[in-house]
């Protein structure tokens, strides 16, 4: 990787010198039961080639007609975006030939986009931002591209490739936002934001899961850097395919600093598309293009014009459910959590998780505590979003159940999600399996206080004449034994009523 | 047999009517159409593909059903030559190239299905220009057809297959496609009447697409009434084409009984004659409009000055679509595979394919077309040519605010000689003259045979263009004029066409 052989600078240092501009493209696939422009299914999953027709494998003489549904949806998320929505707007041709676009052209939308002049604003950093939405249009996807063979993955040396249909015709929203600037050092972090809120958004509006781990919300992120001071834009590199929230956020500091070592060397950026590598969050450079890409769009001739009527748009925005930060504002006041705590929530993903938990009976603070502490920290670990923990808001709200009621303890607790994430089943069967509940029946206690006078007389003989100070030591020689499994308020108890008797 | 006459020589309504009434089977009227192609298509060419079994099939069906006692619908147990553009499942379509030789549609098209359901008889599919380019049927990958009037020349085009297939009694109605001409010019060339319907009148469902703006399917047959009740069997409003329109049909039928023009005004386009018209031409064109004159008609001269622009913005706007429409072609899903040998990759295999799979006319519009759409050429071209379109539309409504129907010769001469025009495009590009700004405005023409050039015996077309949705005027005065003609000689022109 060429990138590899440059010494980069420290992110700190190329923010120093250089400013980054971004510009987000964010795909995201409708949850519409149909494609977009056939009636073909979109479920997920389904056998190779399954879910086709004359019309999205692109056969001689099959027609599109469009999704009435895919444009409602359009519609409710250019709503909810603070969009202008086209009186009148038609959908475009992007002709290119690649094997996963059956009729190599897809149907998408130019000049001519269904909303347009929006914005977005979040939280990052600790204060909002508004991020402006150029446009958001309606297209359909490709099918999906598998190469068989050679080292990367990739068509180039690829032996074969195999091509699977199904996803091909899924209805597509594209959200483009304005360059966004004067971001300078929280750059990665609103770029996370944005994408993490547009995500809660489109979620809201149950329009899409936008799941990125299926790829049904994609970002693409373009970065340039310009010196400190300077109008003009830099030159833009564009990874693409950038799919879960910590991927955006270090593909675009990478992209910082290998921008601020290119300029630093006194070269130019190159205008190209890059990969992101998770292993290791670096890009790498994409399909060569030897000149610009021309796309010939023109108006599809085989679709009327979209002319969506000004009552049936209000009525849509009727329909808007209640926004996530608005949403976020009542949770916030409902929990009691700070602004701090509300953001690191809201970074981390676990709105839903945290509501979801509660509403399964778990106190908030419980809900909280667990999501954003332990949870938090596997997720860190294993280098997955939380909400792609191997554990659900009811196996937590079971988890708080059992430590309310004393059957765990915050440490055997901690075990318990051990087991539940290397799925030994729900926090029940964990502790069954695993037997760490809480030895509650006095004897074994007592066996074990006795055990522990015996062991250290010294301390007991001390506690005994009224210094509870060494009792540490002795309750901790219990909860050895017991392995932890031990509420050490009732050892306490009982080894206080025994030394005084 | 108690079919008085010549099944091959009868009208569609008249075979219609004979198995209706028990006079002859659908079986033995497909078997003698399907026994004529089998002695003259050797010499005409207007097959690419004779569905023998299919068609028999079907016309058992049809006698099945008749003996059950069922309603049998107008057309029923009729045979019909179908342009090989429209999708048939089950039966090879292959648009005339090699690009798709062996390919076997999964699906009908929606023309293909009401055909069925209309109880049809397809014998097979017809021969065309490659993907509908050309307007002579010489451009095919499959060989000439040949114009039964005179072998040595050319049926019109890209329909040359259905409108010879009429011409040569080898069956009694066909569909075509009209991008720019192509179901009249061939009906001009070959003394049919064809009609390219309204836009939108006929769903483009399964109609391999040469230019989506611009083609439209629609009936083609030996007089107006036949035409007319294949049309009424086809029309109508598909959800499967957005570009359909959802309004009734137009009583086509109905006017093409009515055989009137009393009280009709109608509008000469001043732009259609004069140079390049051949003499035989001009001739029996005036002759037309006298006649309609003598029957009653108002003739007014009509002056539409962006016709003159219609041919070359329909070489900007044609040449851009199809080179999108014909993308699809790639190697990759069906079709034509060329140079996949383990190492060319898929630009290789794709780029090797195309090439050896269009023709010399059809690279010439993919490259015109991917030009006129490129950036920093898409407004002065593509651009450009769109609003010359929207002239031509506002010619025509000027028009039409004060004629019901606009007429002019159907194409300059007469049927040319094969070989004539195949190394000049420009030449060959003239023959749609006067048939293109009909495609560019979307609305409904015909062609019917007003006679034969004095100079050389061949047929003359008169082309009556009417508002969109506003077919039934075609028929109306279509027939007024086929009867009037009827009358003067006797018997249908068609009746002239040397024996095979």
């Amino acid at each position: 990787m060429s990138t590899s052989t440059v010494t980069l600078p420290s992110y700190e240092d190329a923010l120093a010198t250089y400013d980054p501009v971004m510009g987000l493209e964010v795909h995201v696939e409708l949850g519409t039961v149909t494609k977009m422009f056939c009636g073909c299914p979109t479920a997920f999953g389904a056998d190779p080639n399954t879910q086709t027709c004359p019309t999205c494998l692109g056969l001689p003489g099959a027609l599109p007609v469009v999704n009435a549904k895919a444009i409602e949806s359009a519609i409710r998320i250019g709503l909810a975006l603070n969009c202008e929505i086209a009186e009148w707007c038609r959908f475009a041709r992007k002709n290119y030939f690649y094997p996963d676009m059956p009729k190599n052209f897809q149907t998408s939308q130019y000049d001519e986009p269904i909303a347009f002049n929006g914005y977005l604003d979040i939280e990052a950093a600790g204060k909002t931002w508004r991020i402006e939405i150029e446009r958001a249009h309606m297209e359909e996807d490709t099918g999906k591209s598998t190469h068989v063979g050679g080292a990367t993955g990739r068509i180039h040396g690829a032996e074969y490739s195999l091509v699977d249909y199904n996803r091909a015709g899924i209805p597509l929203i594209e959200i483009v936002t304005k360059p966004i600037t004067g971001t300078g050092e929280h750059a990665p972090e609103v770029a996370r934001a944005y994408v993490a809120e547009l995500r809660e958004l489109i979620k809201a509006l149950g329009v899409s899961e936008a799941r990125m781990e299926l790829g049904q919300m994609r970002c693409d992120a373009n970065v340039s850097l310009r010196p400190i001071g300077r109008e003009k834009f830099g030159t833009r590199s564009e990874t693409k395919n950038v799919n879960s929230l910590r991927s955006v956020e270090r593909a675009v500091t990478f992209e910082i600093r290998r921008h601020a070592a290119v300029l630093n060397a006194g070269d130019t950026v190159i205008q190209e598309t890059r990969h992101f590598h998770e292993n290791d969050g670096t890009t790498s450079p994409g399909r060569v293009k030897e000149e610009a890409e021309d796309y010939r769009y023109f108006p599809e001739p085989d679709l009327v014009p979209v002319a969506p009527a000004r009552a049936w748009v209000d009525e849509l925005r009727g329909t808007l459910p209640e926004l996530p930060s608005v949403r976020r504002n009542r949770l916030q006041a409902e929990w009691g959590a700070t602004d701090h705590d509300m953001q690191s929530i809201q970074n981390a993903g676990a709105v839903d998780l945290i509501v979801q938990t509660v509403s399964l009976g778990a106190p908030a603070d419980q809900a909280r505590k667990w999501w954003m502490g332990e949870l938090a920290r596997h997720a860190n670990e294993q280098e997955v979003e939380l909400g792609d923990l191997a554990i659900t808001p009811a196996q937590v709200a079971e988890l708080v159940t059992l430590t309310a009621a004393g059957t765990l303890n915050d440490k055997l607790a901690r075990q318990v999600i051990v087991g539940v994430l290397a799925g030994e089943g729900s926090p029940e069967q964990v502790v069954a399996a695993r037997g760490l509940a809480v030895v509650s029946d006095d004897g074994p206690l007592l066996a074990a206080i006795d055990e522990a006078i015996a062991k250290f007389p010294d301390a007991a003989e001390k506690v005994r004449g009224g210094n509870q100070g060494p009792a540490g030591q002795l309750i901790g020689a219990v909860m050895k034994t017991t392995r932890g499994q031990a509420d050490a308020a009732r050892v306490r108890e009982l080894l206080l009523e025994r030394l005084s008797g | 047999m108690s079919f008085d006459g010549d099944l091959t020589r009868s009208t569609a309504a008249a075979l219609a009517a004979a198995i209706k009434g028990g006079d002859v089977t659908a079986a033995e009227v497909t078997q003698a159409h399907l026994d004529r192609i089998a002695k003259v298509d050797e010499k005409v060419h207007a097959f690419l593909h004779v569905d023998t079994e299919g068609a028999l099939a079907k016309a058992a069906e049809v006698d099945a059903k008749r003996a059950r006692g069922e309603q049998l619908g107008p057309l029923a147990g009729v045979p019909l030559a179908l342009k090989d553009v429209f999708t048939t499942k089950g039966v090879p379509t292959t648009c005339g190239s090699k690009m798709l030789q062996g390919w076997v549609p999964p699906y009908d098209a929606t023309v293909t299905r009401r055909l069925r359901e209309a109880d049809v008889v397809i014998l097979g599919k017809t021969n065309m220009d490659e993907f509908a380019m050309g307007s002579s049927t010489e451009n095919s990958a499959y060989g000439v057809t040949h114009n039964p009037w005179d072998l040595s020349r050319i049926p019109g085009g890209s329909g040359g297959g259905s409108s010879a297939s009429l011409a040569a009694f080898e069956a009694p109605l066909a569909i075509g496609t009209d991008t720019g001409g192509s179901i009249r010019q061939p009906a001009s060339v070959t003394g049919t009447v064809g009609v390219k319907p309204t836009y939108g009148g006929v769903s483009r469902y399964g109609l391999v697409a040469f230019s989506s703006s611009l083609d439209q399917g629609g009936p083609c047959a030996r007089t107006v009434l036949d035409a007319a009740l294949l049309h009424a069997a086809i029309a109508g409003h598909d959800p499967m084409d957005s570009t359909s329109i959802d309004l009734p049909v137009p009583d086509v039928v109905g006017a093409a009984k009515l055989a009137d023009v009393k009280g009709m005004r109608i509008g000469v386009v001043k732009q259609f004659d004069g140079d390049g018209y051949q003499d035989g031409v001009r001739q029996r064109f005036h002759e037309s409009v006298d006649l309609l004159r003598e029957l009653g008609a108002t003739i007014v001269e009509v002056d539409c000055p962006s016709f003159d622009y219609a041919l070359p913005a329909y070489y900007l706007i044609a040449p851009s679509e199809c080179s999108s429409n014909l993308a699809r072609f790639d190697a990759m899903r069906y079709g034509l595979r060329v140079g996949d040998d383990g190492v060319n990759g898929v630009e290789e295999v794709t780029s090797l394919s195309r090439e050896a799979g269009f023709g010399p006319e059809v690279k010439r519009r993919i490259m015109l077309g991917t030009y006129a759409l490129s950036s920093g050429y898409y407004d002065a071209y593509y651009g450009s040519a769109q609003q010359v379109r929207t002239l031509i539309m506002r010619d025509f409504d000027r028009a039409f605010a004060d004629v019901d129907v606009l007429v002019s010769p159907t194409t300059p001469t007469t049927a040319f000689k094969i070989g004539e025009r195949a190394d000049d495009p420009m030449a060959m590009y003239l023959a749609d003259l006067c048939t293109i700004p009909s495609n560019m405005a979307g609305n409904a023409g015909m062609s019917i045979p007003v006679g034969l050039a004095p100079e050389d015996g061949l047929p003359v077309g008169l082309q009556i263009i009417a508002p969109a949705m506003a077919d039934d005027r075609l028929y109306r005065v279509g027939s007024a004029v086929e009867a009037a003609l009827n009358g003067k000689w006797g018997r249908p022109l068609i009746q002239e066409v040397p024996s095979l």
